[in-house]
């Protein structure tokens, strides 16, 4: 019914005046006059140009990693590599350390990836396929959290690991990370589209409760488990500000906050070894992206900033 | 719920379990839903729920983690809106949140739309990765690249603008273009995901609604105003209420890129709450800022989706 009125209104009042100029030619004629092509082209152009803007700092710090550090402001700027002083990417090893941020970075997301994808799937079938009471106070619980900035929470989480010995090592970063609102809203999403009928022809052939979660139904939720790990890893691999407010000693640094200590102390130095630390710190988000495009793009379609 | 229990009839009736049977497997799969639960209950409620019930508490709490916590009322509440300091980084948000959230909606708009047009499916595909792609960079490791790109003498921001006869441009040293750099910085990162959901959107408009606008002749600015911003306005609407959340959240960049200066001129909210909680140790004052931004986020939010119904258009 809105979509009458609305396509209803231009033809009424809009477009016949105009159409009733003699040297207007009808709709269809116009959309291949030389103007359109123009637009045409001029859009594909802007696109183009717009996808430039978006890969250029990348694409300036790939190849400023690999040129010698005296040379790394060179102008006007180089956008392919020339020199290719792959020593940066030794460097970056020696003069902090990488190595340390590198593992850390690893174990943290490694860790909390595993941990959403079984808090999540645990928690999502629960939701959609077993019958309790308090099921749906319980979902409200979970969908009121899903918002909450991390900011509201650092304070008393803050405190809450401080007095449990917990400041200043991984666990704290790891731990809180496990439970996740988005996630488990996520994979109850997927379970419920799979048929109830599976568990019951499963019982019948003597499956136990377990055996039907785990051998029935998690497979078939693979993609949601797909997303939600994609989601967990990009978003804590990229993590700062929980590791920035947590870790104090440099060896319990992960990646984003090691390069920015790095950063803080080189200066301008020399900038083509802090980028090819920042370089080496993309390549896992990169690879991901482009054997999994579909699954990051699933993801963030359905709104899934936060891991 | 209702079709659970026929299920569990037309079973009875096929393999003649006992009604107590049935009662056992109901009460274990209950049973099961709890202990599936817990895991995620247990930690959303120690992690999200309850610090949130504590950080009003604290909020009310003058504390240091060192001595004994001492309640002061409201005081941390009072100090905060006559502290110009932590004012400041509230007029700074504001400004940063408007900047970015309304160049992400009207370039992501733009783009998504453009996408629509006819060109080679890679082409396509390649585009869209290009957009999308900042977005899975860490914020702050990309501002580090973005720093030098800003920098006022060797930056390629300036190197570019210099062609076309704009003068040196003090990105982060000078106060109304720090803000502005690091607004560019954020929105460069941001983009992708207010493009993807604005996408979704536009893939879905319907067909027969824009054959009808072509055969009327709705063109240019009037098709983009009549037609196609009511037919996407509800992605619209997620895209604005998703990004103005992000950005009332900003930190890494202006951490990273100018520590909040020159001045305190890009010192946003987040950064107020980090420092007074964890570099000054005033716990009860951070909490009773991080406080104040979540109800800001909270009011802002509905408030959005009130004005909604004056301009999304549900079909």
């Amino acid at each position: 019914m809105a979509v009458d009125a609305l396509t209803s209104r231009p033809a009424s009042s809009d477009v016949t005046p105009d159409a009733g100029l003699p040297d207007s030619p009808p709709p269809r004629e116009r959309r291949r006059g030389p103007r359109q092509l123009l637009s045409h082209y001029g859009s594909l152009a802007l696109l183009l140009f717009a996808a430039a803007v978006m890969l250029a700092p990348l694409l300036w710090a790939v190849s400023t990693s690999l040129r010698v550090p005296a040379e790394s402001f060179t102008l006007p700027p180089q956008w392919l590599p020339t020199d290719f002083v792959w020593e940066n990417y030794l460097a970056v090893f020696e003069v902090s350390q990488f190595a340390r941020y590198l593992t850390n970075n690893i174990i943290v997301t490694v860790a909390i990836v595993l941990g959403q994808m079984a808090t999540a799937s645990l928690a999502g079938y629960a939701f959609a396929k077993l019958e309790f009471p308090g099921r749906k106070l319980l979902f409200g619980l979970v969908l009121a959290t899903i918002m909450v900035p991390i900011q509201v929470t650092i304070v008393p989480v803050f405190i809450l690991i401080t007095q449990i010995g917990w400041a200043d090592t991984l666990l704290s970063l790891i731990v809180p990370a496990w439970p996740t609102a988005f996630g488990t809203f996520l994979m109850r999403q997927y379970f419920k589209t799979v048929p109830d009928e599976l568990a019951e022809a499963a019982s019948i052939d003597g499956a136990g409760q377990w055996q039907i979660f785990y051998r029935v139904y998690l497979p078939l939720a693979k993609p949601g488990l797909a997303v939600v790990a994609i989601l967990a890893f990009n978003y804590h691999w990229n993590e700062f500000f929980r590791p920035l407010v947590f870790l104090s000693s440099p060896e319990n640094f992960t990646l984003p906050l090691g390069l920015v200590n790095l950063q803080g102390y080189m200066g301008t130095g020399s900038i083509s070894i802090v980028l090819a630390g920042i370089v080496i710190s993309l390549i896992p988000v990169l690879v991901i992206f482009i054997i999994a495009q579909r699954f990051v793009i699933e993801g963030l379609m359905r709104g899934g900033l936060k891991g | 719920m209702a079709t659970d229990t026929s299920v569990a009839e037309r079973r009875t009736l096929r393999t003649a379990f006992s009604t107590k049977d049935m009662d056992g497997l109901r009460r274990r799969r209950a049973l099961l839903g709890y202990v599936f639960l817990s895991p995620s209950i247990v930690g959303i409620s120690i992690f999200t729920a309850i610090p949130i019930v504590v950080a009003l508490l604290l909020s009310l709490f003058e504390w240091n983690l060192i001595t004994d916590p001492e309640f002061v009322g409201l005081a941390n509440y009072e100090r905060l809106v006559s502290d110009a300091r932590t004012l400041t980084t509230f007029l700074n948000t504001a400004i940063f949140v408007a900047l970015a959230v309304g160049l992400q909606l009207g370039i992501a708009l733009m783009l998504a739309l453009g996408l629509q047009r006819a060109m080679p499916g890679w082409l396509r595909v390649g585009l869209r990765a290009a957009y999308v792609f900042p977005l899975l960079t860490s914020a702050a490791s990309i501002s580090i690249v973005l720093t030098y790109t800003f920098n006022e003498s060797f930056g390629i921001a300036n190197y570019y603008l210099g062609l076309v006869g704009i003068d040196p441009v003090p990105w982060l040293n000078s106060s109304p273009y720090a803000l502005f750099a690091v607004v560019l910085t954020f929105v460069w990162h941001q983009l992708g995901f207010t493009f993807l959901i604005i996408l979704g959107g536009v893939a879905s408009m319907p067909r027969d609604v824009l054959d009808a606008a072509d055969v009327d002749g709705a063109a240019g600015w009037r098709r983009l105003v009549h037609i196609t911003i009511p037919l996407v306005s509800p992605s619209l609407l997620v895209a604005a209420v998703m990004s103005f959340i992000n950005a009332m959240q900003v930190f890494d960049q202006p951490y990273v890129m100018t520590r909040g200066g020159p001045g305190d001129s890009t010192r946003t909210v987040v950064m107020g709450i980090y420092d007074a909680a964890f570099r000054n140790l005033e716990l009860g004052y951070g909490a009773a800022i991080s406080v104040v931004l979540f109800v800001l986020i909270l009011l802002v939010t509905a408030l959005q989706f009130r004005l909604s119904t004056r301009w999304v258009f549900y079909q």
